[in-house]
């Protein structure tokens, strides 16, 4: 008798799904990840702000004097927005990466989870929402030095916050993509080899895209980094905004939901055999 | 919910089959599935060309302490994270706390507790922390969550070390805070995963203390372990696990009394061999069996042999047969890592 009642709904156990089906519990991954990193917000913060600080002495301040305007901005304030972006996309992706391998494989702080009522998608769902959380702690740094340094604009900056957020999503599940599928730490370089770097190098951040071969360009905007670019800076440098930017969202939006269907499905199978 | 009732502590008599628990049929056999715990019927799990647990029938009543014993890689592991649904399994059904599992696993795991083989506390939090972020897993809101984790650090005499890091908690205390962590939603049914592997005695003396505190309350138990001394003391019953298969189930005085003789005597030496070699006869009514350097002879009546032993004047140790004898018996003397 159990058999039969068994059958009807078994249709529904998590490791047959093809597509995700996260609750609200995830929020409780999230909160957890935001605790940990309350405690250790100081250095992390400090490594937030000093980094991109460094790349703006250097690449704004030492070449910008040598450049001059690039797409009549100042160089600095071209790579300014340029980091934003990029910054954030890192950040999301580091998160997505190590931090979430480490809660996962070593730590098995997942494991713990998922004695209690989490399921599988609903860690996967609080880890993309929190690597992206930290793409959005990491682009508030940057804005604020740029602000102060009166490069970006503040209301530009306030307004492109929660579109990077929404961009960053797209990393954070990409990044999750190959954590699932990850043996160790040292698989990830793969992942920056073949996807991070070339996108952050052909992407616009530190040069017009239209310096490229137009081959390189179309495939530059098969990944989401250039889109970002194309929404973000002229949002937080006081550029021409129409509404056609907007169009440039739908390819964050859609690797987003793409890559997190994959990554929960890839996560289930490895985490529930 | 019903609650652990005399009437299902009654129950447990009569369950006891060849290839193991077997649960009531006929009847009353709609009830069984909300009495018990754990109701697992013909489960299966294979690994590629392995067979890992091979179609097991297991019940845990209410308010009962259920071991499964087994050596290394009999499928204990497996058999849990099947219960939890966090294993998929081949073939059987599966119910726990009345939930069909996998396809209702989530609202399950809300009503019970797990230890983990593994320690898995969260390295980033101190003790207090720990709990409190485990009970946010379960949606436990923050006034009610601060009211059982003071309850559960005093009950894993923890209170000290409330702001103590993971790092700095002895192998004793990270049981005994995964225990209290498993007891967060205060749940029906706690699972355990070999709770006191590679614990100093006191501190198993103290795991153990705990869980007999539980088990007083009326919560069911599932117990996996391969120390007969634990399960002879937790569990009211056991089931002896091997190869994925359970070889036997019931109480262990019981299947002690089924399976062997009533007495051991156990020799050790070269003297003891000698003696054997020569005057067979003398203790022939007994079984022989040789593990190493020890010779065991089972027999009902151990005081004749005894005489001849002493006549010789061998030293020797004659005990009760116990659950170790009865393991070795099922489950052969091999060593299996
Ligand atoms: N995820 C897995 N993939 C393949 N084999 C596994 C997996 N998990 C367990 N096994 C195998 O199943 C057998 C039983 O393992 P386990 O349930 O952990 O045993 P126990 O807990 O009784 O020591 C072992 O031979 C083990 O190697
Ligand atoms: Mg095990």
């Amino acid at each position: 008798m159990i058999s039969e009642s068994n059958r009807s709904v078994h249709t529904a156990a998590p490791h047959e799904r093809w597509l995700p089906r996260p609750s609200l519990r995830f929020v409780a991954v999230w909160r957890r990840n935001l605790r940990v990193w309350r405690k250790l917000m100081v250095p992390s913060l400090i490594g937030h702000f000093g980094e991109p600080i460094l790349y703006l002495l250097a690449f704004g301040y030492g070449l910008g004097a040598l450049i001059g305007e690039v797409s009549e901005l100042p160089y600095i304030v071209f790579i300014a927005s340029g980091i934003l972006c990029s910054s954030a996309m890192f950040a999301a992706s580091f998160e997505g990466l190590y931090s979430a391998f480490t809660r996962m494989h070593v730590q098995q702080t997942w494991a713990a989870m998922l004695a209690a009522p989490l399921e599988v998608d609903d860690i996967v769902l609080g880890e993309a929402i929190w690597a992206a959380s930290k793409a959005l702690i990491s682009a508030a740094a940057i804005g604020c030095v740029a602000v102060v340094l009166g490069l970006l604009s503040p209301w530009g900056v306030l307004l492109a916050l929660p579109l990077i957020w929404l961009i960053c999503l797209a990393f954070a599940c990409m990044a999750l993509i190959v954590t699932a599928v990850s043996p160790s730490y040292d698989f990830f370089l793969y992942y920056f080899t073949l996807i991070l770097t070339p996108m952050l190098l052909l992407s616009g951040v530190f040069f017009p895209l239209e310096q490229l071969p137009s081959l390189v360009v179309s495939l530059a905007y098969l990944l989401p980094l250039a889109h970002m670019i194309e929404i973000i800076r002229p949002l937080v440098t006081g550029g021409a905004l129409h509404v056609g930017l907007l169009l440039h969202l739908l390819v964050p939006i859609a690797y987003t939901a793409v890559a997190f269907c994959i990554a929960s499905w890839l996560f289930r199978r490895r985490l529930l055999r | 919910m019903p609650e652990p009732s005399t009437e299902s502590q009654q129950t447990d008599a009569p369950h006891r089959a060849a290839e193991g628990t077997r649960v009531a049929e006929g009847a009353d056999a709609g009830n069984t599935s909300q009495e018990c715990a754990v109701l697992a019927e013909a489960l299966s799990k294979r690994y590629g060309d392995q067979t890992v647990v091979d179609r097991i029938t297991l019940a845990v009543e209410r308010g009962e302490c259920l071991g499964l014993l087994g050596p290394n890689g009999a499928g204990k592991t497996t058999t849990l994270r099947m219960i939890l649904g966090l294993t998929p399994y081949d073939a059987g059904s599966l119910q726990v706390l009345g939930e069909p599992i996998p396809a209702r696993a989530r609202e399950m795991r809300a009503r019970m507790g797990v230890v983990p083989q593994m320690d898995n506390l969260d390295p980033d939090f101190t003790v207090r922390e720990n709990l409190f972020t485990y009970a946010s897993y379960y949606g436990i809101d923050r006034s009610e969550a601060a009211r059982r984790v003071d309850e559960l650090l005093a009950f894993a005499n923890l209170e000290e070390k409330a702001q103590a890091s993971i790092a700095s908690l002895s192998g004793g205390m990270k049981r005994r805070l995964t225990l209290a962590r498993a007891l967060i939603n205060a749940p029906e049914l706690i699972v355990l995963d070999e709770p006191s592997t590679g614990l100093d005695p006191q501190a198993r003396q103290h795991i153990w203390q705990k869980l007999r505190a539980l088990q007083r309350q009326g919560l069911s138990l599932l117990i996996t372990t391969h120390y007969m001394e634990e399960a002879e003391r937790l569990c009211d019953r056991v089931a002896i696990m091997d190869h994925g298969r359970i070889v036997a189930c019931g109480k262990p005085g019981a299947l002690i009394a089924e399976h062997l003789e009533r007495y051991v005597i156990e020799l050790r030496g070269d003297a003891a061999r000698h003696f054997l070699a020569t005057h067979e006869s003398q203790v022939a009514p007994a079984r022989i069996r040789e593990i190493g350097e020890t010779v065991l002879l089972y027999a009902d009546q151990p005081m004749p042999i005894a005489e001849s032993l002493d006549g010789h004047g061998l030293t020797y140790l004659q005990r009760p047969t116990n659950l170790e004898d009865l393991f070795l018996q099922l489950t052969g003397h091999d060593l299996r890592e």
